[in-house]
């Protein structure tokens, strides 16, 4: 057993990292309770968005804060465009094809970055990267708390905008709903293409958050793919509140599995909770039962 | 020319063993080796409609079962094909028992296969009898007996002879009351329920078959390049080759795998020509799915049959 304030420590970074989590998570479970489409190519979106971040932090020379405000808006038309251009024209429905068509997105995604970037692992340097605040016996990096509050905030207001607004009611009707939703007046493709921009935003967002704390690199989709699809499991799938506390719990899962089962077999940890769930409880903790 | 074609296959199939270029066999193996991966994989996701995005689990217990077998216990390395396709099987069933049990199918069942070769691949990187990251080194010691061969166009031969073994596999499936249980399930699970179909058993089956072909692969991968590591072993990349191979030629036709695996290796070898960057052959691969998915859901198989379709309809007509 480690001592206690390790363990604190362990558990207050792995709470951080979660809020971020559920941000990536929520995108996705939107992108499911809506389409009812299993986004494969989330993970290497994600990866894409990092570079974006990357890019406008170490050639345009934003602090990746404010590069979050226009990656997000980047991120929304990507999205947007590649359902409207891409996975709404060819799925034709099938949830293998959607499936197939959201894989071969993530390995032309994947590989592109490759292409572009090298294999290489880029990181990012800011003047607050390595500060620290003091809590009684514990330092907190600078960074992670405020991703942390960044990501708790933004979710609130995707909850507002889904909770309050015209158009999020519309996409809630159509989730529920499409053929009712068409009957009185929603259009439910332009509602679908809307829905994915918006999970893909969210990368936008999630990418300047994680990246003061983490690096880029074109295999990085790969990590994050099991990790979104645990949480959005873990959550229930389609459920906010699911993925928020689903990303809280996976955030703090890969942190102490990595305190006790160290670097090479900690990951484990979060494909085991996958698994698990699937086989024991696949509507997850918030999901309405099948 | 029905007739023809199997001994044209067979013609084809034998030339590069009189090829004098090493180098040309060598692609010759390679393709076949793809065929072989596309095959395996085609048994569960094309004939049965399972689409695994996992199946790297049993290339890796395949690879890893020859190489710890002969380093470390001294056996005869011939003795890694049975004793990898008897674990791949045994992997298979557990996964299929586990996961349609509890009833997943598509999506899930891809991802839960996902996150089963991320386990393995995980424990291969941590654990002492797989040498974690370090990875397994065959000591070169060419020789039939060895399963070890200097020339090439011996590999050939011998993945030449499991593809053809896995293809008869294939067409047994065609042919045998099992792959029409196993198709009727892929086509409509209410349907075959109620005629009687075993859901769950035929499934479990059809997977294990499955792990047994892509665990040989893994054999037949750890003796030709002596060298196994984690992300050989279990890398997602592993799973979407086989996939992509088997999507592209037609997934859930006998020949499918093969057409997959040399139209594949026919875009690596002119894109590297053209464009020699890490990453772009591949990326070719991702817009290949998503023209089949999108134009031929059928594969390059499908296409033949599509048109054979289409003049029968037009000669009832």
């Amino acid at each position: 057993m480690p001592p206690l304030d390790i363990l604190a420590a362990a558990l207050i970074n792995g709470v951080l990292t979660g809020g971020v989590y559920a941000l990536v998570a929520l995108g996705l479970t939107l992108i499911y309770g809506v389409l009812h489409i299993v986004n494969f190519a989330h993970g290497s979106l994600l990866m894409l968005a990092m570079f974006g971040a990357w890019m406008l932090v170490s050639w345009v020379g934003l602090d990746p804060y404010a590069a979050l405000v226009p990656l997000t808006a980047i991120m929304f038309v990507l999205g947007w465009a590649l359902y409207a251009g891409v996975i709404g024209r060819i799925s034709r429905g099938e949830d293998r094809a959607i499936l197939l068509a959201t894989l071969g997105i993530a390995i032309v995604l994947d590989n592109f970055a490759l292409v572009v970037f090298t294999g290489d692992t880029r990181t990012i340097e800011t003047p607050y990267s390595f500060e620290m605040i003091e809590l009684g016996p514990l330092l907190l990096s600078v960074p992670r708390v405020v991703s942390f509050a960044v990501a708790l905030v933004l979710a609130a207001l995707l909850w507002a905008f889904m909770a309050r607004t015209d158009t999020g009611r519309a996409i809630r009707a159509v989730a529920k709903e499409p053929d009712g939703a068409r009957l009185v007046g929603i259009r439910p493709g332009r509602i679908f293409a809307l829905s994915y921009g918006i999970g893909v935003a969210c990368l936008g967002a999630a990418a300047c958050l994680l990246l003061p704390s983490f690096y880029v690199s074109p295999q990085v989709g790969n990590v994050f793919v099991l990790v979104s699809f645990t949480i959005v499991v873990l959550g229930g799938m389609g459920s906010f509140p699911g993925a928020v506390l689903g990303g809280l719990i996976i955030g703090v899962t890969e942190s102490l599995g990595g305190l006790f089962l160290g670097e090479s077999l900690g990951p484990i940890g979060i494909s085991l909770v996958f698994i698990a769930v699937l086989l024991l409880r696949p509507t997850g903790l918030f999901g309405a039962a099948r | 020319m029905k007739r023809l074609l199997p001994l044209l296959i067979l013609l084809a199939a034998l030339a590069p063993l009189a090829l004098p270029s090493q180098f040309l066999v060598n692609l010759a193996m390679l393709t076949a080796f793809s065929a072989l991966l596309g095959q395996g994989w085609n048994i569960s996701g094309g004939f049965g409609g399972l689409t695994s995005f996992g199946h790297a689990a049993f290339f890796g217990i395949g690879a890893y079962t020859a190489a710890i077998l002969q380093t470390r216990y001294g056996l005869n390395p011939w003795l890694g094909l049975p004793a990898g396709a008897i674990l791949g099987a045994a992997v298979g069933a557990a996964i299929g028992i586990a996961a349609f049990r509890a009833g997943l199918r598509g999506s899930y069942f891809a991802l839960v296969t996902l996150a089963f070769s991320e386990v393995f691949r995980i424990i291969a990187n941590s654990a002492e009898i797989t040498r974690g990251g370090l990875g397994i080194l065959i000591p070169l010691r060419p020789g039939l007996t060895n399963f070890q061969f200097a020339d090439r166009r011996a590999s050939y031969a011998v993945t030449l002879a499991l593809l053809a073994a896995a293809t008869s596999v294939a067409l047994w499936l065609r042919r045998s009351r099992f792959g029409a249980r196993l198709i009727a399930v892929r086509e409509n699970e209410d349907a075959a329920s109620a005629l009687g179909v075993d859901l769950v058993g035929t499934k479990v089956r059809a997977l294990a078959l499955s792990g047994a072909i892509t665990a040989t692969a893994g054999v037949l991968y750890a003796q030709t390049f002596l060298y196994v590591d984690p992300s050989i072993a279990f890398g997602i990349e592993r799973s979407v080759e086989m996939l992509l191979v088997a999507m592209i030629g037609g997934a859930g036709t006998v020949w499918g795998p093969v057409l997959g695996a040399i139209v594949l290796h026919i875009i690596e070898d002119t894109s590297r020509a053209l464009i020699d960057t890490p990453g772009f052959a591949p990326m070719l691969y991702g817009v290949v799915l998503l023209a089949i998915v999108a134009f031929l859901p059928g594969g390059i198989a499908g296409l033949r049959m599509h048109r054979a379709g289409n003049a029968k309809r037009g000669a009832n007509a």
